[in-house]
């Protein structure tokens, strides 16, 4: 058996730090092997909703045992889980997919970017990585949240879509507005975001990380449900496109397609 | 207690298996399930080469169920055959492979390839309703399916099974054409073609527009369609549809399957199997069945 688990967890606490954001704290053995970038699968209590919901992890607490999730509520099954109070319980399972590759950023300027409801990743990474330099880009539609957690890991610069905070426009305004230079990106956010982050590494020369999202089903690599197309045959598929609940969320930005 | 169960000749431990296309070939649910505790793993449609399958998003959660429409993304049988096969072989259960193709040459090719390996079934899926070229065009007629089982069966040396499609007038006539054609075991039911739109974005849920339903929303539909062929033919039938416990499975027994298949349950619990597999023996106890084989199509 591998590190991998499904058990029903305990939730520690919840509350809503923002405008249909909530933060949970689940009691849960998947934070032993969790990772920077890993997600877990969450299941509904209430059956006629099948499909597990993929939440990344925000922060690891390995003493307590317990993993942070952050997440928007967008539908039925994120409206569930915001109703669930400290002492209910939640089906788990994790960690799943690879982390961030963090080694890729010893000795180097990294630039950590998260966008809307692909923040909460990058607090863990940026809590976890070792780097000559650590900037925080994160965009927002008007409302921070979780900038606490990224000032105290990193030099922090904002984005909204209104200008309300940091500076108006997208996080490529944010960089180039900030001058801020790096040797590797990593970067999770809507596909939009990525996209545009694709290209700007690619025309800088950054080596870029990115965690892209698809709707899943089984989440462990066995559906075939979540891909993406790659530009290489990937090795398990045998052709080009990649699992992203197993070989990702986190690719390497040149070698997927968006 | 005897729980095993025996499909054209091949005795398997118990009648639990699993649903093509939700397993993968085994590997990554058995980080969560003994698949030693398995009657069979039945392994994602394979064809004669690799196909990339549908463009994203190829899943839509519905009540009760979901739609997907992978479009049979698999490696090609060479890579299916030199590394999921051995991975198999490394347990103690049967292993049943899914083929699919898009002409009849293609399905006897990948059958021809697994004539000589350790494989114990293979099941023909002539019902993907994903995928325009084939599958579901050969399964919802009564002729071709005759005409497409008694090619495959030629290529074969292991036992054929027939996986039919619920998007017919009459299942009864297709599995009789089936049987016809010379068919050792039939499956069913493969998923019903359903549609999803999503509201605020005034858009199709999936890429491929239509997809194919599974899951509990199925189940009633799936224990008729059982019933319906086990009273008309004489070959031993694999129960599926929206099985979650081991109450679902049994409702397929009692309805005439010899054996029954996990497949969208996996997703909302990967120990649905071996649950499945534990549920059944506790339900023995409970009505002192001696035999498994005493309670398939008792209800008449
Ligand atoms: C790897 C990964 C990490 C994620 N991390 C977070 C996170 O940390 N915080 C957060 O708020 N959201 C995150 N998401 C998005 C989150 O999974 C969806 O918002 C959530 O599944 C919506 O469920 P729902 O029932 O509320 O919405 P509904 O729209 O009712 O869901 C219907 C179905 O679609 C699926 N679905 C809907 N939106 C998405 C989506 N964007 N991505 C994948 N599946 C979706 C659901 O899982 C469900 O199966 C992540 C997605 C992925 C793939
Ligand atoms: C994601 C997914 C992929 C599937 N892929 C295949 C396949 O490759 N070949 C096949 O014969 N059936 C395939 N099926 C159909 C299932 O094997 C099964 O017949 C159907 O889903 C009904 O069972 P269930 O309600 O338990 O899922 C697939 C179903 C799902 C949900
Ligand atoms: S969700 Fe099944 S392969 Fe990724």
């Amino acid at each position: 058996m591998g590190e991998k688990i499904k058990e029903t967890a305990v939730i520690i606490s919840q509350e809503e730090i923002s405008e249909d954001i909530y933060s949970m704290w689940i009691k849960t053995k998947a934070s032993k092997t969790a990772k920077p970038g890993q997600f877990v699968a969450l299941y509904c209590n209430d059956g006629s909703r099948m499909l597990p919901r993929p939440i990344s992890i925000c922060e690891i607490d390995k003493e307590k045992e317990a993993l942070r999730l952050v997440y928007r509520v967008v539908g039925k099954g994120t409206d569930e889980f915001s109703k669930y109070h400290a002492g209910a319980e939640v089906d788990v399972m994790g960690p799943l997919g690879n982390g961030f590759p963090m080694e890729r950023a010893e000795g180097k300027k990294a630039l950590l970017i998260g966008g809307g409801i692909g923040v909460p990743p990058i607090v863990e990474l940026a809590k976890q990585l070792k780097a000559e330099e650590k900037n925080i880009v994160a965009g927002y539609r008007n409302l921070l949240f979780l900038e606490e957690e990224l000032k105290k890991n990193g030099s922090f610069y904002p984005a909204t879509e209104d200008g309300s905070a940091g500076v108006k426009g997208t996080v490529i305004d944010a960089i180039k507005e900030n001058n801020i230079d790096a040797d590797v990106i990593f970067a999770c956010g809507p596909t939009p975001m990525l996209r545009a982050l694709k290209e700007y590494a690619e025309e800088k020369n950054i080596e870029a990380w990115i965690s892209m999202e698809e709707k899943m089903a089984c989440g462990i690599g066995a559906c075939l449900a979540c891909v993406c197309k790659t530009k290489e045959k990937d090795e398990h598929t045998n052709v080009n496109n990649a699992r992203i609940c197993k070989e990702g969320p986190v690719f390497n930005a040149e070698e997927v397609e968006l | 207690m005897n729980t095993s169960v025996n499909l054209a000749g091949v005795t398997l431990k118990n009648p639990v298996m699993t649903a093509s296309g939700t397993f993968g070939s085994g590997a990554e649910y058995s980080e969560f399930v003994d698949l030693n505790k398995l009657g069979a793993v039945v392994t994602k449609g394979v064809a004669n080469v690799p196909w990339p399958g549908n463009p994203t998003p190829r899943i839509a959660e519905v009540y009760g169920g979901m739609l997907n429409a992978i479009g049979l993304q698999n490696p090609g049988i060479d890579v299916f055959m030199n590394r999921d096969i051995p991975f198999l072989k490394q347990y103690d259960t049967k292993i049943i492979v899914n083929v699919c193709g898009k002409t009849t040459e293609d399905y006897c090719d990948v059958v021809e390839k697994l004539a000589d390996t350790e494989v114990d079934l293979l099941e023909i899926n002539i019902s993907c309703p994903n995928v325009k070229e084939g599958g579901i065009a050969f399964g919802q007629n009564a002729k071709s399916i005759e005409a497409i089982t008694k090619e495959v069966k030629k290529y074969a040396k292991q036992p054929i099974i027939m996986k039919l499609s619920p998007n017919v007038t009459d299942i009864t006539e297709m599995a009789k054409a089936a049987e016809a054609g010379g068919a050792d075991v039939l499956s069913l039911i493969n998923t019903l073609t359903g549609m999803k739109i999503d509201v605020e974005r005034q858009k199709f849920a999936i890429a491929n527009k239509t997809g194919g339903l599974s899951g509990p929303a199925v189940k009633p539909v799936a224990v008729r369609m059982v019933y319906q062929v086990a009273n008309a033919v004489n070959v031993p039938i694999i129960g599926m549809g929206g099985i979650c416990n081991a109450e679902d499975a049994l409702e397929f027994i009692l309805a005439g399957a010899t054996a029954v298949s996990v497949g969208t349950a996996n997703f909302s619990n990967p120990c649905t199997t071996a649950e499945v597999v534990a549920g059944i023996e506790d339900y023995m106890r409970r009505h002192n069945v001696e035999d498994i084989k005493d309670l398939i199509g008792l209800v008449k």
